[in-house]
C-alpha cells in the first residue's frame, strides 16, 4: 500500500507540465492534420512519422544527455555526417569492412565525442567553444577525404537493413533501434549513480565536485555517448539513403535541440525527463511532416518552425520571475 | 509596562521606570505587514518604526520574518497586506531601484557588486554621473573617491576590479556604494559577517558618525556583542512576528536570548569527551602541510572520539585548511598521514574511498553542499552513491533504508523525501548537508562553520549529533566563527592565525579570554590546569 | 604608473587580440605572393570586415551573457533585402540603406524582447528566430540574383585616396557611431553589469531591461550593416543557409578569440572586430602557402580547436581546485 502510494506520488511528480503539453500539441497538430487529409491517422502514415522521428530521436538523446549536464554539443552536424561517411567507407572494405562498417562509424563518433569532453571536463573550454573548433575539424577531416563531393562509398546492407529493414512485421528497425536507445537512456538517467551524478552536475557542479564526485570522468563520458549516438544516427541516415552526403548532418542540430528543450529540459541542465524530448521528437517531426504535406513552400516552413518554437516556449519553457 | 501618549506630533514613550524619552518622529513606518510565501507565513502584521538619528538592531533566529520585513523595505518582495508610510504618506516600491529613490538603501547579505566592473563602475552604478549622454568618467571617479573615503576605506583604488579584492575590501566597497546613494535609511543586513575585527571596528565608527549625522540605520546581526555596543533600540522578531521592541542595554543577553527563541535558554552544549579517548592514536595526522602563503607549515593531530576546534579569526587559513585535507587544493606540500600512514588525496574522490573516509561540510551549503532544486532523496544519496549502487545501478529499497535513518537520525523535518531540499528551512538544508556525509560512514569529519546561519535550536541538535558521532569513533575537526561553540564542543582548539597553528588550547584553556587573545595575537598569561 | 596598470587589466583581452591579429598578418603578408600592397590590404579587409561586423554584433549580446545564434541570419535576410532595395537614384539609395538598417534593428530587437520579456534561454530563443529570418530571407531570394546600386557598392568597397581601404574606413566609422558610445552610455555600463552577474545588477537597481534591449537592437543593427556589405562586395543577394550558419558560428569564434568572454560582463567589440579579422587571417593563411584549397576547413577548425585550448594553460596556475567551477 505504502509502496503504491510512493509510486504514484513520484509519478505525480515526475509528470512535468511541458511534457503534458508537449504531448497535447502532438495531438492538436494529428487532429488539425486529420482535417486536412484523412490519411493522417492511417497506421502507414504514422509509423511512417515514427521511422522519420526515430533518426532524430537517436541523436537527441544524447544531446539530451549534454544538455542535462548544462552544455551543449554544437559538433552534432559533422559527427553525424562522420558516422555516415565512416561507415559507408569501411563498407567498401569488403567482407570484414561491411561487418564493421556500423561500430567503426559509430567508434568515429565516440572518438570526437571524447575530444569534445576532454576540452570541456579536463581543459575547462566552454562547451559551446569546443564543439564548434570539433565541428569544424570534423568537417576539414570530411571534406579532406571526400575532396568536397559526395562520397562514392554506399552503405553496407546489415546499415540499409537496421534503417528500413523489419525484425518485427510492420515496426520499422530504426524505430525498434530508438525503442533501445531509448529504454537504455531512461535506465541509465534514472537508475544508475551516473544518471543521478548527471543531474547533479547539471544542477551545480561546484556542489557535486564536492560530493566526491568524479565530475570530469562524467562529463568526458557523456560527451563520448553523445558523439556516439550523433554517429549512429549518421549509420542510420546513410543506410536509409544508402549513402552519405556533404553536410546531411547540417538538418539534425536545431530540430534536436529544439526537441530536447520544448520536451521541458532546462537549456541550463539539472532538469529533464527522457519522455519529454520523445514528445519533442515527435511534436518536430510531425511539424515538419505536416508542412511538407500541406506543399508549403520552403520559406514558409522554416518561418512557421520558428514561431511554433517560441509559442511552445512562451507557454512553458520560460524563466522562473523569481531569483 | 510600556505606554505610549501622542503629543504634539512627537511620541512620548514611557518605559517600565516612568521616565520619558521624547522620541523623535519615524521617517518610516511599516503597519500591519505580512508576507506569505507560498503556504509559509514568513511575515505576520509586523510593525516597525524607523527614526533619523538612531541606529536600531533587528533581532530573531533565522526564519523569524526579519530578511523578508528588510526586502520589503527595499522594494525586493512586495507585501501581501500591510502599509509603509514614508513621512506619513503611504508607499510601495516596486523595485530596489524605487527604494533607493525614496532615500531606502540597503546591504544585502549576499553581495550586490558586479565582480568585471570596477570599484568606482559600482559605486556610482545605480545613477552614473553623465556629461552629453555619457558617463562622467572623472566625475565619476571623484565621487567614488569621497565615498570610499566616507566609508573609511580609503585604501582602495577606485579603478580595480572587484573581482580581484578579497571580501572583507568587498564588503567595504558596498558600505561606500550605499553611502553614494545619500540614503536616508540605511540597512545593513549582516553586513560585518566576512570582515575582519579591524574592518569591524572601522565600520562601527563610520556607523555612529552617520548616525550622528541624523541618518536612521537598520542593523541586522547575529553577532550579540556587536549589538550590544552598536544599537540604540533593538526589536525582536520570531516566527513572523515582531515581539517587542526595547531600548538598547535593558535587557541581559540571556532575556534577549529568551525574547528570540521563546523559551528557557540552558546550558546548550553536551557534556565533552572522557579523557581517555584524548589518548587514542591519532587517526588524522598532518606534518608540515603548507600551501602559497595561505597554509605554513600546518601539522596536527586529531583522534577518534574527539571534537577539535579550528579557530582565530576569519580568513586566516582555516578553510584553506579543510579543503586541503579534503584533496581540494593543488601542490600542497607535507604530509597527510591516515591512521599512521601517509596518504595523497589528490580529490574529494580520494578523500571520501573507504581507505581514507573523509567527510566535508562546505562553507556555503546553497552552492558547495546541496543541489537546492534536487529531491532530499536525490541529495541525500549523493555523496553515498556508490554504497547504494550494485556495479552502478542503485539499489532503491537500500538507498531508501538508508535515507528514512538518516532522516530519523537528524530528525530532519521535510514532508517527504521527494520534495526539492530548496524548500526546507536553513537548518533542515544544513541537516541535509551532514546526513549526505553520514550516508558514507566516514571516519574523518571536517565542518566548516556548520551553524552559520541557522537557528538555535537547530544549533543545539548539531552540538548533540557531533558529540554522538565523536562518541561513536568519528575524529571531527570542527572551524567554527563563534567562539561559544568551540568553547562548548571542542576538546582542543587550534587557534590558526595567518595560515599557522599559533596556538593548542587544551579542556579548561578554552575560554572566550584565551581564544580571543590567541587569535588576536596578544599574549595572556596561561590559564592553569584544573 | 599604476593607473596604466588598471587599464591594461581591463584591455588584456582586447590586447592579445590585437597581437594574435597583428602576427598573423604579418606572416599572411609576408609570404603574399602578391606581396605587402595596397591591393592586398583592400581584399583582405573586405573579407575581414564582414565577419568583422557579425563579430561585433554577437559580442554586445554575449557581453550581456547571452547569445545570438541568428545572427547569421539578420545578415543573410539583409542581403537579400539590400539586393531588391539599395537600387535606383541615390534617395532611393539612402532610403534602401536606411531601410535595410532598420530591418536589422527590428530583428535585433525581437531576439531583444523574445529574451527579455518572454523570458526565454537566448540559445533557443535566437535558434528559432533564426529560422524565422532564413524564412524570410528566402521568400526574398529563392534564388540568389538582384542587384545592388554599383556606385556606392564600389565607392565603399574601394579604396581612399588610392590606398586605404573603404571598407575598412567604414567600419571604424561605425565602431565610433555605435559602439564607444554605447560603451560609455548608462545603457552600456548596465549590459556590463547584467552579463557580470544578474543578481548584483537587479539589487544594484541597473536597469536591466534597457541594457538588453539596447544591446539586441544594436546587434541587430551591426548585422544588419554586415548584410548590406556583403550585397556591395558580391553585388546580389542569396539566401544561403550554410553561409549564414558559418557566419554565426564564426562570430562565436571570433568573439572568443577576441577576449570577450562568453560568461558575460567581459570584453569588447573592439576586441571581437581583432579576434574577426585574426580568424580570417588565419583560415587565408593556407592560400599564400599554396596548399589544396581543401585543407582549407580543416585548417581553420585546427587552428580554432589549439587557440580555444590555449586558454587551459590558465588551468595550470589554478591552485584551488573549487576555482574550476565559478
Amino acid at each position: 500500500m505504502n509502496a503504491i502510494t510512493a509510486r504514484l506520488s513520484s509519478f505525480r511528480r515526475h509528470l512535468d507540465p511541458a511534457v503534458i503539453t508537449a504531448f497535447a500539441c502532438i495531438l492538436l497538430l494529428l487532429f488539425l492534420g486529420s482535417l486536412y487529409s484523412r490519411n493522417f491517422l492511417s497506421p502507414e502514415y504514422l509509423l511512417q512519422q515514427l521511422k522519420v522521428a526515430s533518426f532524430l530521436g537517436i541523436i537527441a538523446t544524447g544531446m539530451m544527455l549534454v544538455i542535462l549536464l548544462g552544455q551543449i554539443d554544437l559538433s552534432l552536424p559533422w559527427v553525424v555526417t562522420v558516422g555516415a561517411m565512416m561507415s559507408s567507407a569501411a563498407a567498401g572494405f569488403g567482407h570484414t569492412g561491411a561487418m564493421l562498417a556500423i561500430p567503426f562509424g559509430i567508434f568515429c563518433g565516440v572518438l570526437i565525442g571524447l575530444v569534445n569532453g576532454f576540452g570541456v571536463a579536463y581543459l575547462r573550454i566552454p562547451s559551446m567553444i569546443i564543439t564548434l573548433a570539433t565541428n569544424a575539424v570534423a568537417q576539414g577531416l570530411m571534406v579532406v577525404y571526400t575532396g568536397g563531393f559526395s562520397p562514392q562509398d554506399s552503405a553496407s546492407p546489415t546499415m540499409r537493413y537496421l534503417a528500413t529493414g523489419f525484425i518485427i512485421p510492420s515496426i520499422p528497425n530504426s524505430v525498434l533501434c530508438w525503442i533501445i536507445v531509448g529504454a537504455a537512456a531512461v535506465f541509465l538517467m534514472n537508475r544508475t549513480g551516473f544518471g543521478r551524478s548527471i543531474y547533479g552536475i547539471g544542477n551545480r557542479e561546484r556542489a557535486a565536485y564536492l560530493s566526491g564526485i568524479n565530475t570530469r570522468r562524467i562529463v568526458l563520458t557523456v560527451f563520448g555517448i553523445s558523439g556516439g549516438l550523433a554517429a549512429f544516427g549518421g549509420v542510420l541516415l546513410a543506410g536509409y539513403a544508402s549513402k552519405a552526403a556533404q553536410s546531411m548532418g547540417d538538418a539534425y542540430l536545431l530540430p534536436a535541440i529544439a526537441a530536447v528543450v520544448l520536451g521541458g529540459t532546462s537549456i541550463l541542465g539539472g532538469r529533464g525527463s527522457y519522455l519529454g524530448t520523445v514528445a519533442g521528437v515527435l511534436l518536430i517531426t510531425l511539424l515538419q511532416s505536416i508542412l511538407s504535406v500541406m506543399q508549403m513552400p520552403e520559406f514558409g516552413r522554416q518561418i512557421i518552425y520558428g514561431l511554433v518554437i517560441i509559442m511552445m516556449l512562451l507557454l512553458y519553457g520560460r524563466e522562473s520571475l523569481s531569483r | 509596562m510600556v505606554s505610549q501618549k501622542k503629543f504634539c506630533g512627537a511620541i512620548l514613550v514611557y518605559n517600565g521606570d516612568g521616565a520619558a524619552l521624547v522620541e523623535i518622529k519615524p521617517i518610516l513606518r511599516m503597519a500591519g505587514v505580512s508576507k506569505r510565501y507560498g503556504g509559509v507565513r514568513a511575515l505576520e502584521k509586523a510593525d516597525l518604526e524607523v527614526r533619523p538619528g538612531r541606529i536600531h538592531a533587528i533581532l530573531g533566529e533565522n526564519g523569524a520574518g526579519k530578511s523578508t520585513l528588510i526586502k520589503i523595505m527595499a522594494g525586493v518582495v512586495a507585501p501581501d497586506h500591510g502599509k509603509m508610510l514614508l513621512d506619513d504618506t503611504e508607499v510601495s516600491f516596486s523595485s530596489p531601484a524605487a527604494a533607493n529613490k525614496a532615500g531606502i538603501v540597503c546591504i544585502f547579505q549576499e553581495l550586490s557588486l558586479i565582480p568585471d566592473l570596477s570599484v568606482a563602475d559600482n559605486i556610482v552604478i545605480s545613477d552614473p554621473p553623465t556629461r552629453l549622454g555619457l558617463i562622467d568618467r572623472k566625475q565619476q571617479r571623484k565621487i567614488a573617491e569621497q565615498a570610499l573615503a566616507r566609508a573609511g576605506a580609503e585604501d582602495i583604488h577606485p579603478l580595480s576590479l572587484v573581482k580581484d579584492l578579497p571580501l572583507s575590501r568587498r564588503q567595504m566597497v558596498e558600505i561606500a556604494k550605499a553611502l553614494a546613494r545619500k540614503p536616508r535609511i540605511l540597512i545593513l543586513d549582516e553586513a560585518t559577517s566576512a570582515l575582519t575585527v579591524a574592518d569591524v571596528t572601522k565600520i562601527f565608527g563610520v556607523l555612529k558618525r552617520l548616525r550622528n549625522e541624523g541618518l536612521a540605520l537598520l542593523y541586522i546581526s547575529h553577532r550579540m556583542h556587536e549589538i550590544a555596543e552598536l544599537a540604540d533600540e533593538c526589536t525582536v522578531f520570531r516566527n513572523g512576528h515582531k515581539v517587542e521592541t526595547y531600548k538598547a542595554g535593558n535587557k541581559t543577553d540571556t532575556q534577549v536570548v529568551e525574547l528570540m527563541i521563546g523559551r528557557e535558554y540552558k546550558n546548550v552544549f553536551p557534556p565533552k569527551a572522557e579523557r581517555k579517548t584524548l589518548e587514542n592514536a591519532p587517526v588524522l595526522q598532518t606534518k608540515g602541510l603548507t600551501w602559497t602563503d595561505r597554509l605554513k607549515d600546518i601539522s596536527l593531530t586529531a583522534r577518534a572520539g574527539e571534537i577539535v576546534g579550528l579557530g582565530g579569526l576569519d580568513g586566516q587559513g582555516q578553510r584553506e585548511l579543510l579543503l586541503a585535507l579534503f584533496g581540494v587544493l593543488r601542490r600542497c606540500s607535507g604530509d597527510i598521514l591516515i591512521n599512521g600512514k601517509k596518504v595523497i588525496i589528490n580529490s574529494p574522490v580520494a578523500a571520501k574511498a573507504d581507505r581514507i573516509g573523509m567527510a566535508l561540510v562546505p562553507e556555503d551549503r546553497k552552492t558547495e553542499g546541496l543541489m537546492l532544486p534536487m529531491t532530499v532523496r536525490d541529495n541525500l544519496s549523493f555523496a553515498a552513491l556508490r554504497r547504494i549502487t550494485n556495479s552502478g545501478i542503485v539499489n532503491r529499497a537500500k538507498e531508501q533504508k538508508l535515507i528514512d535513518e538518516m532522516i530519523a537520525l537528524l530528525a530532519i523535518k521535510t514532508a517527504s523525501a521527494d520534495i526539492p531540499v530548496g524548500s526546507l528551512s536553513g537548518g533542515n538544508q544544513q541537516k541535509v548537508v551532514i546526513a549526505k556525509w553520514l550516508m558514507n560512514q566516514p571516519r574523518i569529519i571536517l565542518l566548516n562553520d556548520p551553524t552559520r546561519g541557522i537557528d538555535v535550536g537547530t544549533k543545539q541538535e548539531l552540538y548533540v549529533l557531533l558529540r554522538k558521532l565523536a562518541y561513536d569513533g568519528a575524529a571531527i575537526l570542527f572551524y567554527s566563527t563563534d567562539y561559544d561553540e568551540l568553547i562548548g564542543c571542542c576538546d582542543r582548539v587550534l587557534v590558526l592565525y595567518d595560515g599557522k597553528i599559533h596556538r593548542e588550547l587544551k579542556g579548561a584553556e578554552i575560554t572566550e579570554h584565551t581564544l580571543i587573545a590567541s587569535a588576536l595575537n596578544v599574549e595572556t598569561d596561561r590559564v592553569s590546569h584544573p | 604608473m599604476k593607473q596604466w596598470r588598471f587599464w591594461f587589466v581591463e584591455h588584456r583581452g582586447t590586447l592579445m587580440a590585437l597581437v594574435i591579429f597583428v602576427v598573423m598578418f604579418l606572416i599572411y603578408a609576408s609570404n603574399h605572393p602578391a606581396g605587402f600592397g595596397a591591393n592586398m590590404v583592400q581584399t583582405a579587409s573586405n573579407k575581414g570586415v564582414l565577419l568583422a561586423f557579425v563579430a561585433m554584433a554577437q559580442s554586445l549580446v554575449v557581453i550581456t551573457s547571452g547569445i545570438d545564434l541568428s545572427v547569421g541570419m539578420v545578415f543573410t535576410l539583409t542581403n537579400c533585402l539590400a539586393s531588391w532595395l539599395v537600387v535606383g537614384s541615390p534617395a532611393q539609395v539612402i532610403l534602401g540603406i536606411i531601410a535595410v538598417l532598420a530591418v536589422g534593428a527590428v530583428c535585433g530587437a525581437i531576439n531583444g524582447c523574445v529574451v527579455i520579456y518572454g523570458r526565454l534561454q537566448p540559445i533557443v530563443a535566437t535558434i528559432a528566430t533564426g529560422a524565422i529570418y532564413y524564412g524570410i530571407a528566402l521568400a526574398l531570394r529563392p534564388f540568389p540574383g538582384g542587384t545592388v546600386n554599383e556606385t556606392i557598392a564600389d565607392a565603399l568597397t574601394g579604396k581612399l585616396f588610392n590606398f586605404i581601404p573603404a571598407s575598412l574606413v567604414a567600419m571604424i566609422a561605425i565602431v565610433f557611431v555605435v559602439w564607444v558610445p554605447f560603451s560609455r552610455s548608462v545603457a552600456g555600463r548596465a549590459a556590463y553589469a547584467v552579463g557580470s552577474s544578474e543578481t548584483a545588477a537587479y539589487m544594484s537597481g541597473v536597469p536591466i531591461k534597457r541594457a538588453k534591449f539596447f544591446a539586441y537592437t544594436l546587434s541587430g543593427l551591426l548585422a544588419g550593416t554586415g548584410g548590406l556589405f556583403l550585397t556591395f562586395f558580391t553585388y546580389t543577394g542569396e539566401a544561403a543557409y550554410a553561409s549564414g550558419n558559418a557566419y554565426t558560428l564564426f562570430s562565436i569564434a571570433s568573439v572568443v578569440l577576441g577576449g570577450v568572454s562568453l560568461m558575460g560582463g567581459k570584453g569588447s567589440a573592439i576586441g571581437a572586430i581583432f579576434g574577426a579579422l585574426a580568424f580570417r587571417t588565419i583560415g587565408d593563411l593556407l592560400f599564400v602557402f599554396d596548399f589544396d584549397p581543401l585543407w582549407q576547413p580543416l585548417f581553420q577548425g585546427v587552428v580554432l580547436l589549439l587557440a580555444v585550448s590555449l586558454s587551459a594553460f590558465g588551468l595550470l596556475r589554478v591552485r584551488n581546485r573549487l576555482d574550476w567551477f565559478t
